[in-house]
């Protein structure tokens, strides 16, 4: 969660995602409207594919970046949130055994 | 205390594997006492209330999350099998005060089991959705019911742009 929420938390990363809807753009494109150096939107690139907001798509020579499709995005923040709960869960029952 | 966390997008479930430094029967009594199990399903601030309590194949669990403004969020188990100290199946459904299920709301298929080890008890509890769709909603209702901690905040930043 807390790497979702660092991924989130940059204006270009944020502007990446937001192109990278249609999946039409490779890495080299993307770079070309930033104001940096094309490793240092690979490395941009790099955390919103680790934590899941995009992946990349082979096609011919390029590889082009695509966000990750919205429902597939939620169906995953809906584990995290499973998760995290069921992590408070285990805390209390493991609180609640250790005072019986 | 052990806890692993397995994450499965694709079929939808979650998977919780905890293993305490305590004798299987209280482990079970987690689930079987209702006094206990109000004490450690709802999160601190939506504590649970259990009003009807019948762990027996066939039987319903029905329960409450009150949240700080003291709206009450309701839930149903209906239980389908149970083996005591070994494990047990049932549907997890919202429903309202009645105890009735809400249409069109995700199902949680869990299926919990348990077993003693070398000075402990293990317990394996699989949620499972039937499909991502029915995953996703659970989002929502997370958030109304005090599940979701930094969801919010993602929004948030989302919202900002």
């Amino acid at each position: 969660m807390d790497r979702l929420f660092h991924a989130l938390a940059d204006a270009t990363r944020r502007d990446i995602l937001r192109r990278s809807v249609d999946g039409e753009l490779s890495v080299s494109r993307l770079a070309a409207d930033y104001p940096m150096s094309f490793a240092a939107v690979q490395k941009h690139v790099a955390v919103l594919e680790q934590v899941g907001l995009v992946t990349k798509v082979r096609r011919g020579r390029e590889l082009l970046v695509r966000s990750e499709p919205e429902a597939l995005r939620r169906a995953r923040e809906a584990l995290d949130q499973l998760e995290e709960a069921w992590r408070g869960r285990i805390q209390r029952m493991s609180a609640l055994l250790d005072e019986d | 205390m052990e806890l692993t966390v397995d994450k499965d997008l694709e079929n939808a479930t979650l998977t919780v594997t905890a293993t305490f430094a305590h004798p299987l029967e209280k482990v079970w009594e987690l689930y079987a006492d209702p006094r206990k199990m109000e004490r450690w399903w709802g999160p601190p601030t939506h504590p649970a209330t259990v009003v009807r309590h019948e762990l027996t194949p066939g039987g319903t669990v029905h329960y409450f999350m009150t949240s700080p403004e003291g709206e009450q969020f309701h839930g149903i188990w209906r239980v389908l099998s149970v083996e005591p100290h070994v494990g047990f199946t049932a549907d997890d459904f919202f429903a309202d005060a009645e105890g009735t299920p809400v249409e069109g709301m995700p199902t949680t298929h869990m299926d919990y089991r348990f077993e003693a080890t070398d000075g402990g008890a293990r317990m394996v509890c699989v949620s499972r959705y039937d499909t991502t769709e029915e995953l996703q909603k659970t989002l929502e209702m997370g958030m109304e019911e005090g599940l979701a901690g930094a969801m919010g905040q993602m929004e948030a930043v989302l919202a900002e742009g």
